[in-house]
C-alpha cells in the first residue's frame, strides 16, 4: 500500500476519533451544566442531528469525519433526515416513510439483540 | 403523657431483642462485623430482587423473635413496611408469620416510625412484645425510583447509595436492656427542593425541626445524649442538618453521627453515603444496639428522616415533602455486660 | 408548587443547598468523554474501512456498521460492562450509538422478571421510545418540507 494512503486513513482516523471526541464533550458539557439524564441527551442530540442535516450543515461533516459524525446519535438524526430529503425527490409517499426505512437497520438491531440479550442475560446489582 | 408532639412512655417500653441483614457492600463497612447475617450475593438465592428484599425482612424478623426467646404467638403485632410500591415486602414477609400485620409507609423514616408505634401500643397496655421492622434493596429501589439497572447513566456527586439491607427489634412491655424513653412525631416539612438526587438537602429541614421541637418538649439538651443518630441525611444533609440546629441554638456537631454516612467504609468521594429505609434499620439494629446493649452508649436519640416522593410527583415537578420521627433510647445496662 | 405549598418553598434555603453542591469535575468529566466517545468513533470507523473491503458500500456500509456497534452495544449491556463504562465516561457512552443501544438492552433486561411480553418487549422502549417518536416525526417534517420546496 503507497504511503499516502496509509497516511489518508490514520488521518481519518484521527479525525474521526477528534471530531466524535467533540460531539461527546459537548453533550458532557450539557450534563455538567444542565444535569440532563440520558434520554434527554439522547433525544436532543438526534434532534440537532435532524435539523443540521436539513440545514444542510451536518452531511460536510460527515464527509469530513466520517463515523466521527455518524457514529454519534446526532449520526442517526443524519440518517432519519437524509432518507426524508431522498424520499422527497421521489413523491410525497416516500417523503413521510423515507426517514423511518433509513434508519430500519440501527432500530431493527437494537430490539432484535436486546431482545436476544434479555433470554440470555439477566441486571445485575451493582457494588460501586 | 404527652407535650407538644413528643410522646412520654411511662412504663419504658424495652428493645428485647434485634437482628439485622445486610447486603455484600454494606458487609465491608462498620456494620459487617455486628450484623447477624451478611450476604454475600444479594440475589439471596431468589429469582428476582423484590423477592430477595423480602425474604431479608422476614429472615430479620424471624431472627429478632428467636432470639427474644420467643415465638410467633407471643407476638400481639409487627409494625413493618418498606420502599417498593405498595409496600410488597413488607406484606408479602408478614404472610410468613401467625402474628397480626400493620403495614406503614414512611419511607426511608420507617424504622422509627415503627418503633415509636410499638413503645406507643405497648405503653397503652394494648400489646406486650411488637415487631418493628423495614428493609431495602439498592437493585429494587434503583429499579422502580430511578432508571434500569444497566443503564450506563451519570450518578450526580449529590446522589446517594440505597442500602441493601433489613432490620428488625421485638420491642416488649419489661424485659430488655435499652428502653425507649420518649418520641417525638414528625411533621412534613417541604423547604422546595426538587432535586431527586439530592436527598440529604430535602430531608435535613425535616430532621431539624423534630430535633428541635424534641429538645423543647422534654427541655433536654444536645450534650445530654451520647448519640444524636439521624437516619440517611448523607454527608451533604448532615451538614445542612448541622448549620440549621446552630442557626437555632443547638449545637449537635459534637455527637451527631448518621447512619448513611457511616455505613460505607469509603465514602467514595463523589457520593453522600447510604439511603433507603434498610440504612437506618440495620445501622441501629446492629451496631447501635449492640454498643447500647453493652451499655458502651448510654442515652441515644434516634431520628430517621424519610422523603415522601414518588416517580409520579417528581415526574410532575412536585418537590420533595420530608418527614422525621425521633424516638429517644436509654441504655439501662450498667456498662460491665460485654467488652467493647 | 402551587397555591398553599408556595409559601413554604425557602428560596433563601435553596440558594444555600445549591451553594453546598459538591463541583463538578468538568475537566475529567470532559477528558474521559472525550476519550471514550472518540474511540468508539475510531471503532466504527475502522468497521467502515473493514466493510468497505469486503465489498459494502453506501448506505448498506453505513447500516452494516451501525448494526455492529449496536450489537456490541447490546452485548456489553448484557454483560453488566457498559453501565460501569457509563458511570466514567458519562457522555462518551451515552451520545454514540452504543449508548441508544444500551437505553433500549437496559430496561429490557430489568423488566424481564415482569414476563416477556408487558416485561421485557412493553418497557423496552421507556427510555428510547421518546429518540424513535421524535426522530420519525421531525423525520417526517423535514420530508415533508423538503417535498414542498
Amino acid at each position: 500500500m503507497p504511503t499516502e494512503e496509509i497516511i489518508e486513513i490514520l488521518l481519518m482516523y484521527l479525525k474521526a476519533f477528534a471530531v466524535g471526541g467533540a460531539i461527546c464533550v459537548i453533550a458532557q458539557i450539557i450534563i455538567n451544566i444542565t444535569s440532563l439524564t440520558s434520554g434527554k441527551i439522547l433525544v436532543f442530540f438526534m434532534l440537532a442531528g435532524v435539523v443540521l442535516t436539513a440545514l444542510g450543515l451536518y452531511q460536510p461533516l460527515v464527509e469530513f469525519a466520517g463515523a466521527g459524525a455518524t457514529v454519534p446519535i446526532s449520526g442517526f438524526g443524519y440518517l432519519l433526515a437524509n432518507g426524508a430529503i431522498k424520499g422527497a425527490e421521489k413523491g410525497f409517499f416516500y417523503a413521510v416513510t423515507g426517514s423511518l426505512s433509513a434508519a430500519s437497520a440501527g432500530v431493527t438491531a437494537a430490539v432484535v439483540f436486546s431482545l436476544i440479550m434479555s433470554l440470555i442475560f439477566h441486571s445485575k446489582t451493582k457494588r460501586n | 403523657m404527652k407535650k407538644g408532639n413528643t410522646l412520654f412512655f411511662k412504663t419504658r417500653p424495652r428493645i428485647r431483642s434485634y437482628a439485622a441483614i445486610c447486603g455484600s457492600k454494606e458487609r465491608e463497612g462498620v456494620i459487617g462485623e455486628y450484623a447477624d447475617i451478611t450476604l454475600s450475593d444479594d440475589m439471596y438465592g431468589e429469582s428476582t430482587y423484590e423477592k430477595a428484599e423480602c425474604k431479608m425482612l422476614s429472615n430479620a424478623i424471624s431472627l429478632a423473635v428467636e432470639k427474644g426467646a420467643l415465638t410467633d404467638g407471643d407476638i400481639d403485632v409487627m409494625l413493618s413496611g418498606d420502599l417498593l410500591n405498595q409496600i410488597i415486602s413488607a406484606s408479602f414477609a408478614a404472610r410468613d408469620f401467625q402474628f397480626p400485620f400493620l403495614g406503614l409507609y414512611s419511607a426511608c423514616s420507617t424504622m422509627s416510625e415503627s418503633m415509636l408505634l410499638a413503645a406507643a401500643l405497648i405503653g397503652g397496655g394494648f400489646a406486650r412484645n411488637c415487631v418493628a421492622a423495614t428493609g431495602s434493596h439498592f437493585a429494587s429501589a434503583e429499579r422502580q425510583y430511578r432508571y434500569p439497572l444497566e443503564l450506563g447513566c451519570t450518578r450526580p456527586p449529590q446522589s446517594q447509595w440505597t442500602v441493601t439491607g433489613a432490620g428488625a427489634c421485638v420491642i416488649s412491655a419489661d424485659v430488655g436492656d435499652i428502653a425507649i424513653l420518649n418520641a417525638t412525631l414528625g411533621r412534613v416539612r417541604d423547604w422546595g427542593v426538587s432535586d431527586v438526587n439530592n436527598m440529604g438537602a430535602a430531608m435535613a429541614p425535616a430532621a431539624a425541626d423534630t430535633l428541635i421541637r424534641h429538645f423543647k418538649d422534654t427541655g433536654e439538651q444536645p450534650s445530654d445524649f451520647d448519640m444524636i443518630v439521624t437516619g440517611d441525611l448523607g454527608a451533604l444533609g448532615s451538614r445542612i442538618l448541622k448549620d440549621l440546629m446552630w442557626e437555632k441554638g443547638y449545637d449537635i456537631s459534637p455527637n451527631h453521627v448518621d447512619c448513611g454516612e457511616m455505613i460505607y467504609k469509603v465514602i467514595e468521594d463523589e457520593f453522600q453515603g447510604g439511603s433507603g429505609a434498610g440504612c437506618s434499620a440495620v445501622v441501629m439494629n446492629s451496631y447501635i444496639f449492640t454498643k447500647m446493649s453493652a451499655g458502651l452508649y448510654k442515652r441515644v436519640l434516634f431520628a430517621a428522616t424519610g422523603a415522601l416522593l414518588s416517580t409520579v410527583s417528581s415526574g410532575q415537578g412536585e418537590s420533595i415533602p420530608c418527614i422525621s420521627h425521633a424516638v429517644e433510647l436509654l441504655s439501662l445496662s450498667n456498662g460491665n455486660g460485654a467488652a467493647p | 408548587m402551587t397555591g398553599k405549598n408556595a409559601q413554604n418553598c425557602n428560596t433563601n434555603y435553596l440558594r444555600y443547598v445549591r451553594a453546598l453542591d459538591p463541583p463538578t469535575k468538568h475537566f475529567k468529566n470532559c477528558l474521559s468523554a472525550f476519550g471514550v466517545g472518540g474511540l468508539i468513533c475510531t471503532i466504527g470507523q475502522f468497521l467502515r474501512y473493514m466493510l468497505g473491503f469486503a465489498g459494502l458500500s453506501g448506505d448498506e456500509l453505513a447500516g452494516a456498521v451501525s448494526v455492529i456497534l449496536i450489537f456490541f452495544g447490546c452485548l456489553l449491556t448484557g454483560l453488566g460492562v457498559y453501565d460501569r463504562i457509563g458511570r466514567h465516561a458519562g457522555a462518551g457512552s451515552i451520545v454514540p450509538i452504543t449508548g441508544f443501544a444500551n437505553s433500549v438492552a437496559s430496561p429490557a433486561l430489568e423488566f424481564r422478571t415482569e414476563g416477556y411480553i408487558y416485561g421485557t418487549a412493553a418497557k423496552m422502549f421507556t427510555v428510547a421510545g421518546a429518540i424513535i417518536v421524535y426522530g420519525v416525526f421531525s423525520g417526517v417534517i423535514v420530508g415533508i418540507i423538503y417535498y414542498f420546496i
